[in-house]
């Protein structure tokens, strides 16, 4: 098969598949057994382009010309190769997580669960392969819509509220700023291509240039700068596997990836160096790092704590974009696929936690490791990669973008850097250590006593050598990821480079 | 001499002929409501053939009784004159078909025939405002159509039907009587009514004060017919209390005839050759668009009442068509014409799936359909994806409008950039009033007292017309290249005008 069919299929399948999961809605086995097929093929489809993009071709399709110029379109570079790799690739590995989950926490309106999960995982492919601004900004609102229903999925108030306000971000963001800032650079350049080296340097002044930067960097809600963050920890009401996959995966990847394309191919690295605002969002992006990191030191629950950690990630990479040289960018493209393996780890194992034992308050934890060893270990090993310690694969993205910061001459940032590794180890760090050192509170083990006479359905493998851990479906899976931010450790010069033909074009 | 030859002035007789019959026949069954939808889709199956042979060969022309032009009267049917039928028969039969079951349901049967034959009349009149190139013959067919729809809205199911129709009278005849003032004082210092052999001899007597008032009464005549904002007033409580199946005709092109007519003394009589006038227009109607579009979107926002909600959504819509109109630029006509063609198929589409929900729940007040999703999923599926057109986001045909409208307020510069804000704001509104629905529908349990929860979709044809126009909105979204021709040759043929 060609290069353009390929794409076309891998953008099809999910779409096709999200309509087969709501017909085959009633028998669930069937359901979940097409769903983790499609999400396999899709991730074979999405691996089979990589060997030419690798070889420094840009396979492209042209769907059609919405208005004269300005097409729907596809074409694959690195980075997009890169984000498209992660997002089908966890992608398998929370659909066998998901439907672990939601059996085990017994959650209403499956069927349509997974079917907009689908949708949502075409939209961040779209996003991924879009050849203009104007593809990737469908796709981007395709994506903020179709993740809506999972977000308010547990119907209640607490659930309709954080998804309103999930919702009212994002669209007001990319509506209000965003879309604005395409308008502007179409009316200047008359065209929104992604082309190497930008397409504004020749037709843009600096001061509108500057202006643009603003409004594109805090159109992309999806990065999460601050003052547009609260979005981030209203979608943590919503059921763990989305949590995963999109708030460390899609979604949130989905809006730094278009923070890095934009920097790179709207604006070009040159020309966003001799912009007075790169410095301004560098700042604010600095500040979004530090804030949401002692934000995160100050949250119980565990997944609040986990999506303020994800708002201070995002941060490194914005800011990788906005040192603009080549070892920062790299060190952003780094940074989405490792943080998107150590985080959906952390996500993951906070889910088995909630199915396996009912916790939520990191104040319950203690013990825990004791019950559920592998969880608990595959947690450690993924918060040892945010924080960025080798051996792990997080390491490799924090020393480019050190490296970046060391390039462009802004000690400052160094130190944000390393100031935010701190705070990184103080906040992931806790749970790990009152896991495995503490011992469990008293009524916790009397309860188990109790419930040993009862149904244990839900507690999985292993009750019988004293472990509680989730069901398998959920082990697995995060087995997988954490063992994924080991190997990343070894294994990353292929990742790294691919990033780097960006600027070299050939691998 | 074939009949196609006869095209231009047909569509305009055709139902103009069928209405006395109709009245006449006084029959109580469904034969009125079959009669008039077979005439109202033969006008539209006239009107598309008559666009298709625009977009082939240019600007039709036609004289009435072989009286050569500036003596007899003659009808134009350019690109945007072809556009407009289209527009017209189209709504007409869209809201006949859709509409027919609320009609039984809201007008007694008695005065079913009448009410047709009404119907029929303003269409005659609203079809020949399109077609005509006489400035008095405007006149004409606007007070056949405005008396023919002052009956039609007073035969809504409330008594407020009655004062709704009054006001709407009052403003409709202080429109016309101005826009008739105008016409007289243009008629007296060019001695024709032609609007095309006005323009040439408009130049002689351009800048006198007889012409400014002219001008002056002639675009505050329209402006009230157009329901602009400030003189808006009358429109959301015509659309509110009239039967639904009217509100849904009127809703998708009664006002836009009056722009119609606007847009057209602008730019083939005044923008030409009145010197000062692109900086008047601007200057008068710019604020006015501003002020409409915001008021009407804030105001929609805290309607409780969907039909009275859609009219001041229409309010803020319109605004964006002047606001086209005054930039004085072919960016700014193209942009306004091709919201004609849009903005039509959304708020057809939305006011056809409005009449869906009142049919099965008897009110179109959002306090009573609580959970109306779960009862009517396509029904209320096809307002929400009608209701994504209306806030322009890409891939429907709204986009299509706010993209072009905003390239075309960009070249204004400074203003431009404000303008934009300020348009975006609006849509960000538009956002909240549809975003409203969607909570009631899908995310509001029902009140109590209600009967359950059994799915009763609206009937049959209703929802094929509905799911007809959201197709449609997605299609013209994705290959807008029928409106965008039409508009840009007609821009063309314009600006060539002006130059």
């Amino acid at each position: 098969m060609s290069d353009s069919t390929l794409i076309l299929l891998a953008l099809a399948l999910p779409l096709v598949f999200s309509g087969v999961i709501a017909i085959t809605g009633a028998n669930r086995n069937l359901r979940d057994s097409l769903m983790v097929a499609s999400a396999v093929v899709l991730f074979m489809t999405v691996v089979s382009i990589l060997p030419s993009v690798a070889a420094g071709a840009r396979p492209s399709v042209e769907l059609f010309d919405i208005i004269p110029g300005l097409a729907l379109g596809f074409e694959i570079e690195p980075l997009g190769m890169i984000f498209a790799l992660v997002a089908s690739g966890l992608w398998v590995l929370t659909s066998l997580y998901g439907i672990g989950y939601m059996r085990g926490a017994h959650e209403k309106h499956q069927t349509r669960f997974f079917a907009c999960f689908s949708i949502a995982i075409f939209a961040a492919l779209g996003v991924a392969f879009a050849e203009n601004m104007f593809t990737l900004f469908i796709f981007y609102e395709v994506l903020s819509l179709s993740t809506y229903p999972l977000v308010a999925h547990k119907g209640t108030e607490e659930a309709k509220r954080g998804a309103r306000i999930y919702l009212g971000l994002l669209l007001g963001t990319s509506i209000g700023l965003m879309l604005p800032a395409m308008l502007v650079t179409w009316w200047l350049t008359g065209t929104l291509s992604f082309q190497p080296g930008g397409i504004l340097q020749d037709n843009v002044s600096r001061g509108v240039g500057a202006v643009l930067l603003i409004l594109y960097m805090f159109g992309i809600g999806k990065a999460a700068l601050m003052p547009f963050h609260r979005w981030l920890p209203s979608a943590m009401v919503a059921p763990t596997p989305v949590s995963a996959l999109l708030h460390a995966v899609a979604v949130v990847k989905a809006g730094v990836f278009t923070v890095l394309k934009v920097s790179v191919y709207l604006f070009g690295l040159d020309y966003l160096q001799s912009l007075w605002s790169a410095d301004f969002v560098m700042w604010v992006a600095a500040f979004t790092l530090l804030s949401a990191s002692i934000v995160a030191l100050q949250k119980t629950n565990l997944k609040a704590r986990l999506a303020y950690s994800t708002v201070s990630q995002l941060s490194y990479i914005v800011l990788g974009a906005m040192l603009a040289n080549q070892l920062s960018i790299t060190g952003g493209g780094l940074h989405i696929v490792m943080h998107a393996f150590g985080k959906i780890t952390l996500f993951f194992c906070a889910g088995a936690i909630y199915v396996a034992a009912h916790k939520t308050e990191i104040s319950q934890m203690d013990g825990l490791g004791r019950k559920m060893p592998i969880t608990m270990f595959a947690f450690l090993l993924g918060a040892l990669s945010v924080i960025g310690a080798p051996p792990l694969g997080g390491f490799w993205s924090k020393w480019h973008l050190m490296l970046g910061a060391v390039d462009a001459q802004q000690q400052i940032m160094i130190a944000v850097f390393l100031i935010s590794t701190l705070l990184n180890i103080a906040y992931l760090l806790p749970p790990v250590v009152r896991a495995f050192l503490l011992a469990p509170p008293k009524e916790d083990e009397e309860k188990e006593e109790e419930d040993g006479h009862g149904d244990h359905e839900s507690h999985g493998v292993g009750h019988r050598f004293g472990l509680a851990e989730a069901p398998l479906l959920c082990l697995i899976p995060l087995s997988l990821t954490a063992i994924g931010t080991l190997l990343l450790f070894f294994f990353v010069d292929p990742i790294l480079g691919l990033i780097q033909s960006i600027f070299t074009g050939v691998m | 001499m074939t009949l196609s030859e006869q095209f231009p002035i047909l569509v305009v007789i055709l139902p103009m002929f069928v209405a006395p019959l109709l009245a006449m026949l006084a029959s109580r069954g469904q034969l009125p409501w079959l009669i008039a939808t077979a005439t109202s889709a033969l006008t539209f199956a006239i009107a598309i053939t008559l666009t298709a042979e625009v977009l082939q060969s240019g600007t039709i022309e036609y004289i009435l009784g072989d009286w050569p032009v500036p003596f007899g009267i003659g009808l134009t049917i350019g690109p945007l004159s072809a556009m407009m039928l289209m527009i017209i028969s189209g709504a007409s039969t869209v809201a006949l078909v859709a509409g027919r079951e609320s009609m039984n349901a809201e007008v007694g049967s008695v005065h079913q025939s009448l009410l047709y034959s009404c119907w029929l009349l303003a269409l005659t009149g609203l079809l020949g405002i399109a077609a005509t190139g006489d400035a008095f013959n405007i006149f004409v067919f606007m007070e056949i159509s405005s008396l023919a729809s002052y009956v039609m809205v007073a035969n809504g199911p409330n008594r407020q039907a009655l004062t709704a129709s009054f006001k709407y009278l009052v403003t409709g005849t202080l429109g016309a009587t101005f826009y008739l003032v105008g016409v007289g004082y243009l008629y007296m210092m060019t001695g024709t009514l032609n609007i095309a052999d006005m323009a040439q001899r408009l130049g002689e007597v351009s800048d006198t004060l007889p012409i400014f008032i002219a001008a002056g009464f002639v675009m505050l005549g329209l402006a009230l017919k157009a329901a602009l904002f400030p003189m808006h007033a009358w429109m959301p409580n015509a659309y509110q209390f009239a039967p639904t199946p009217v509100a849904i005709f009127f809703a998708a092109c009664s006002t836009k005839v009056a722009l119609f007519v606007m847009l057209r003394f602008e730019y083939v009589l005044f923008l030409p050759n009145l010197g000062q006038q692109a900086t008047f227009l601007s200057s008068l109607l710019i604020p006015l668009c501003v002020g409409g579009f915001l008021v009407g979107s804030a105001v929609a926002i805290f309607e409780r009442d969907l039909k009275r909600m859609l009219g001041y959504s229409s309010v803020a819509q319109l605004a964006y068509i002047v606001l086209g109109i005054s930039l004085a630029s072919g960016a700014g006509v193209t942009a306004a014409m091709i919201h004609f063609f849009n903005h039509a198929l959304i708020k057809a589409a939305l006011f056809v799936a409005v009449a869906g929900m009142i049919i099965r729940f008897g009110s179109s007040s959002l306090d009573q359909l609580a959970g109306v999703g779960k009862r009517m999923p396509l029904t209320v599926l096809g307002f929400v994806l009608a209701g994504v057109s209306l806030i322009g986001v890409p891939l429907t045909a709204g986009f299509i409008s706010k993209w072009y409208l905003i390239q075309a307020v960009l070249n204004e510069g400074g203003l431009g950039i404000v303008l934009t804000a300020l348009i975006l704001v609006s849509s960000l509104m538009a956002v909240v009033y549809i975003w409203k629905v969607v909570e009631v529908a899908y995310f509001k349990e029902p009140a109590d007292g209600q009967e359950g929860t059994a799915r009763q979709e609206a009937p049959l044809p209703l929802l094929v017309v509905l799911w007809v126009l959201v197709a449609a909105n997605f299609w013209f979204g994705i290959d807008p290249s029928l409106p965008i021709g039409l508009a840009t040759q007609e821009a063309s043929s314009l600006m060539g005008g002006m130059q």
